[in-house]
């Protein structure tokens, strides 16, 4: 059993699909591992047993009957909280949506279907993704099984701590404006944040329309990559999906894994480092980049001056689009319903159900977003937030035209302590510093544990960022470091978690 | 709650003021799809029963937009001599109501689809107008509030509401006017005279039913005035609820004497939403609010540009229909029409009818007689449109066919016509269950012929002298006595025969 819930994705689906084990035993065991742990992580808010268990029966007898079937059938995920799945709860971490059950599944949650992956759940998150430390959540903190006085990130910290606590193998994130990469970071997995458009929003609860999307979570890159395929691709439901070919994703990570970078150019980004960062964690990308260079890369620095402006220009731009696409909140066709007694108007029932209905950090981006939007303040704020956007992505246009893929920390210090920044916004907003300009921009970026920090013993992330569309050059990268660092470390990171009270 | 209103006359309002109107027209497309989702566009059906994640704003769901509005809204644009863009987004325009799904309208903002046209329109007198377009931008429509227990099915002193996605999302045409002023003691013709152009223009497109009684057709209806001395441009109201085409031109000249008398007596117009009243007439103040609403209108993230090639707006102008005024003018010559008998086809609404009805065979004349005459004066009579009135022109043309064959008098035509009206089918089937045929079984009538002499010998006998004038007497009796259904002429051949 613990051999199957300590295997990789590939790994999974390779003994699965030649039967020599079931895709039922697979699911039982981690159904087994999340009964055993998840009273200490709290990574799920919802565990499906029965949808899980009769998808993997459905899996084994189509391998039974010689179908075809493909590369993940039978290997169990778990979603984030934030994406629509049919006639199970959905609650994007928040009181309001308490009890809803959607009507339809996301586009992602039906690719994962089609594609015989097995939904084990749903998982924490800071409400409506809102967070960097999934303490927002309305449900209870998730506790990071590295230590579980300290934070998994957010907002998708039960998705990374899934893979950390060794409940799931794979697992779906969103990410705003780091929300699968810190996480990643911080638990010693690896993240994905698709090039945007890469992956359909359909079914996405959205938090900031132009700046979410949903990707791979996973324990190693390989597995990241064929998930990444799974549910990648041009959705005519989402406007902005892209039409265009998947990138070549899981070939760059089969690539990579050779160990052979020579040719490749990688820009580091000077702005990520100095006051702030965490020294074991600059210490770690360090090392990170001098393994790059032995592998073969050419390695250069590159300035993109305007990131400086990133993170205000987030927090403008982010509870702006939040501020309205939260407005359908209402009280009137889903979600809780507060105070209709029989006396009360439409408005004043809706009044109370948002008042009850949401957390303090929702209520603070929604206030701070309509002050954004509202008439005379628009161009100074939410405007100029769109011009430093333009800016941004300049910057990287000019990086990319110079070198195939950019380097920094994913974050700037390791997992904090449970607590620690709730009372501090602007202390937590700094967690997502490195990750939020590829939000602006559009562009792909990931982040792959690069060891442990030396001062605290906790997972540090390398982020990797790519041109739109160029989503495998970094997979190639990620993948060769990956089999480097292994070698060098002697094991994997992953396999340093220690052992959880109640696991046996 | 109604209020009295003081007015004042309305030739003392033209003498002291001059009137600026403003209109805005939303117009539902009769696509077959709504705006942004999949969903039936059809008018009525049970309640919630055409909707989906989308158009029920559920969490998660995004729209996609339906590409047979945005031809449509080019063709409108086209047809109003606007200019396309060539780079548009759409934009949320933030505000709750319970009827909208999303608590944002998806709309457009400062980036419409078609901008700076102009729409001539015919008044009454047969005589020009320009109205000129600012804009025509693509929306989504909102759902139905029905209040219940209130006096008038509004909001106030309702005992609770309910809602009806049904119309959630349905695409909505915004045509909005520029400042009209000049119109002088004529604005409320011209308001009307704007709303039936702009109705029959969309008619022709076939892009909307147009109806305005069910609401694919709404008008707010925006009055201020400019006094005569200052020449200063005077504060608006903005007159909603105006369901039909008299209803737009009643609910001008209303705002206009209830403004002057407020001017007059030292007050001044309220910037508001008002309501108008078919009943009376009249219009009333809408839900105060207590602050200026901000719509915190920005680009809607969602959804990506529309950006209209070149070469499809060209292809698109291509598609045009022939345009009313285009065909009224080619009717008039091919019908040669005087002005004035054009003016009443057109104020008749029978245009399409006449020429659909000539195609069948009718001649112009005999068609115009039809509907112009004697079907206007019945659906008058019924309250309904002419094109309502449940008769086609294909069965008028039939019926004057019938005429010309001597199978029938006007007079049964008229009966035959009627009983298609009242339902009882076909011309063919009315003329055979009400036995309508012109007896033209010359046995039967040289009996009735003889009977009629034999009752007036005097007038049989003036006949006989060479009195042939006098016969019109034995015709009437004949045509008594065969209830109408004789061929006069042949009668008037058949007394003379006998006579000789
Ligand atoms: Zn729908």
């Amino acid at each position: 059993m613990t051999d199957l819930i300590r295997s990789t994705a590939a790994e999974l689906a390779a003994k699965i699909a030649s039967r020599e084990v079931s895709a039922v035993e697979v699911a039982q065991a981690h159904l087994d591992r999340i009964a055993e742990v998840d009273g200490a992580v709290n990574a799920f808010l919802h565990v499906d047993t029965e949808g899980a268990l009769k998808a993997a029966r459905k899996v084994d007898d189509d391998i039974a009957a010689g179908a075809h079937v493909g590369p993940l059938a039978g290997v169990p995920i778990a979603l984030k909280d934030v994406l629509t799945t049919e006639g199970v709860p959905t609650t994007v971490g928040s009181k309001i949506l308490e009890g809803w059950i959607p009507p339809y599944d996301a586009t992602v949650t039906r690719r994962l279907k089609e594609a015989g992956v097995v939904v084990l759940g749903k998982t924490n998150m800071d409400e409506f993704a809102m967070g960097s430390s999934t303490e927002n959540s309305a449900y209870g903190p998730t506790r990071n099984p590295w230590d579980l006085d300290r934070i998994p990130g957010g907002s998708g910290g039960g998705s990374a701590a899934a893979l950390a606590a060794f409940e799931a193998p794979l697992s779906i994130g969103t990410d705003t404006g780091g929300s699968i990469r810190q996480p990643g970071a911080v638990t010693g997995t690896v993240g994905v944040k698709p090039t945007y458009g890469g992956v359909s929003r359909y079914g996405l609860v959205a938090f900031s329309s132009s700046l979410d999307q949903a990707g791979p979570c996973a324990r190693t890159v390989l597995d990241a990559a064929l998930l990444h395929e799974v549910i990648a691709g041009y959705d005519p439901m989402d406007s902005t999906s892209i039409n265009a070919p998947v990138p070549p994703v899981v070939a760059a990570a089969r690539e990579g894994a050779n160990g052979d970078l020579s040719g490749v150019r990688v820009g580091v980004v000077t702005q990520f480092s100095g006051e702030g960062y965490q020294a074991g964690v600059l210490r770690s990308f360090e090392a990170a980049v001098a393994q790059l260079k032995q592998l073969g890369a050419e390695i250069v620095e590159v300035s993109c001056p305007s990131f400086d402006y990133a993170l205000p220009a987030y927090y403008l731009i982010a509870p702006s689009e939040a501020s309205s696409n939260l407005a359908r909140f209402d009280a009137m066709r889903y979600g809780i319903r507060v105070g209709d007694d029989g006396t009360r108007s439409a408005e004043e029932v809706m009044s109370l159900t948002r008042e009850a209905g949401f957390g303090p950090e929702v209520k603070r981006r929604i206030m701070i977003g309509t002050y954004a939007l509202s008439s005379g303040y628009y161009d100074a704020y939410y405007g100029s937030a769109q011009k430093v956007r333009t800016l941004i992505s300049r910057d990287f246009d000019a990086a990319f035209a110079t070198v195939d893929v950019l380097v920094s920390p994913t974050t700037p210090t390791t997992a904090f302590p449970i607590g620690e920044r709730t009372g501090d916004p602007m202390a937590m907003y700094k967690a997502d510093l490195c990750t939020i300009p590829a939000n602006l921009a559009g562009n792909a970026a990931m982040s792959v544990p690069s060891g442990l920090s030396d001062e605290d013993g906790l997972p540090v992330g390398l982020q990797i960022m790519a041109p739109a569309l160029q989503d495998h050059r970094m997979y190639r990268v990620a993948a060769a470091y990956e089999v480097a660092r292994d070698a060098a470390l002697g094991a994997t990171v992953i396999s340093g978690v220690p052992q959880l009270a109640g696991a046996r | 709650m109604t209020s009295v209103h003081e007015l004042m006359d309305y030739a003392e309002v033209i003498e002291r003021f001059d009137p600026v109107l403003g209109l805005e027209v939303h117009v539902e497309l009769h696509t077959n799809t709504k705006m942004f989702c999949g969903c039936a566009n059809v008018f009525g059906g049970e309640p919630n029963t055409q909707v989906c994640p989308v158009c029920l704003g559920m969490p998660g769901a995004l729209p996609a937009v339906n590409g047979t509005a945005v031809e449509s809204a080019i063709r409108i644009g086209l047809a109003l001599n606007c200019e396309i863009a060539e780079w548009c987004r759409f934009a949320r325009k933030n505000y709750f109501y319970p009827d909208m799904p999303k608590n944002f309208q998806t709309s457009q903002y400062d980036e419409p689809i078609a901008f700076n046209g102009f729409l001539d329109v015919t008044l009454d007198d047969g005589s020009l107008f320009r109205v000129e377009i600012e804009r025509a931008h693509m929306e989504e429509d909102t759902g139905k509030s029905l209040h219940v227990g209130g006096s008038d099915g509004r909001i106030h002193g309702a005992e609770h509401s309910l809602l009806d996605y049904n119309r959630a999302g349905v695409p909505l045409i915004e045509i909005v006017t520029k400042m009209i002023p000049g119109t002088g003691e004529r604005a409320p013709e011209v308001a009307r005279a704007y709303v039936t152009a702009l109705r029959d223009l969309l008619k022709a497109l076939d892009v909307s039913d147009v109806r305005m009684d069910q609401g694919s057709l709404r008008c707010d209806a925006n009055v201020s005035l400019s006094p005569k001395t200052t020449g200063e441009l005077g504060t608006r109201t903005e007159t909603k609820n105006v369901n039909s085409l008299r209803s737009v031109e009643r609910a001008v000249r209303f705002e206009m004497t209830r403004q002057a008398a407020v001017l007059a007596n030292g007050g001044s117009v309220t910037q508001e939403t008002r309501h108008f009243d078919e009943s009376t007439g009249s219009t009333s103040p809408g839900r105060k609010k207590e602050t200026a609403e901000d719509y915190r209108y920005f680009p809607e993230p969602d959804l990506v540009p529309i950006a209209p090639s070149r070469e499809w707006v060209e292809e698109l102008r291509g598609t045009l229909p022939e345009l009313p005024w285009e065909r009224r003018k080619r009717v008039q010559e091919e019908w040669s029409l005087t002005d004035a008998e054009l003016r009443d086809l057109v104020n008749a609404g029978a245009v399409d009818l006449v020429a659909a009805t000539v195609e069948a065979g009718a001649t112009p004349a005999e068609a115009r007689s039809w509907w112009v005459a004697y079907l206007t004066k019945e659906a008058n009579a019924r309250g309904v449109e002419l094109a309502e009135l449940g008769i086609t022109p294909a069965q008028i043309a039939r019926v004057v066919g019938l005429v010309n064959a001597g199978e029938l008098t006007n007079k049964l035509a008229r009966e035959v016509v009627t009983g298609v009206l009242e339902g009882e089918g076909e011309p063919e089937a009315v003329i055979e269950a009400r036995g309508l045929k012109v007896v033209s079984d010359d046995s039967a009538l040289e009996k009735a012929v003889d009977e009629a002499l034999a009752a007036q010998p005097d007038v049989a006998a003036k006949i006989r002298d060479g009195k042939v004038a006098a016969a019109g007497a034995i015709v009437g009796a004949v045509m008594k006595a065969t209830k109408g259904q004789a061929d006069a002429k042949r009668v008037r051949e058949l007394i003379i025969a006998r006579c000789s």
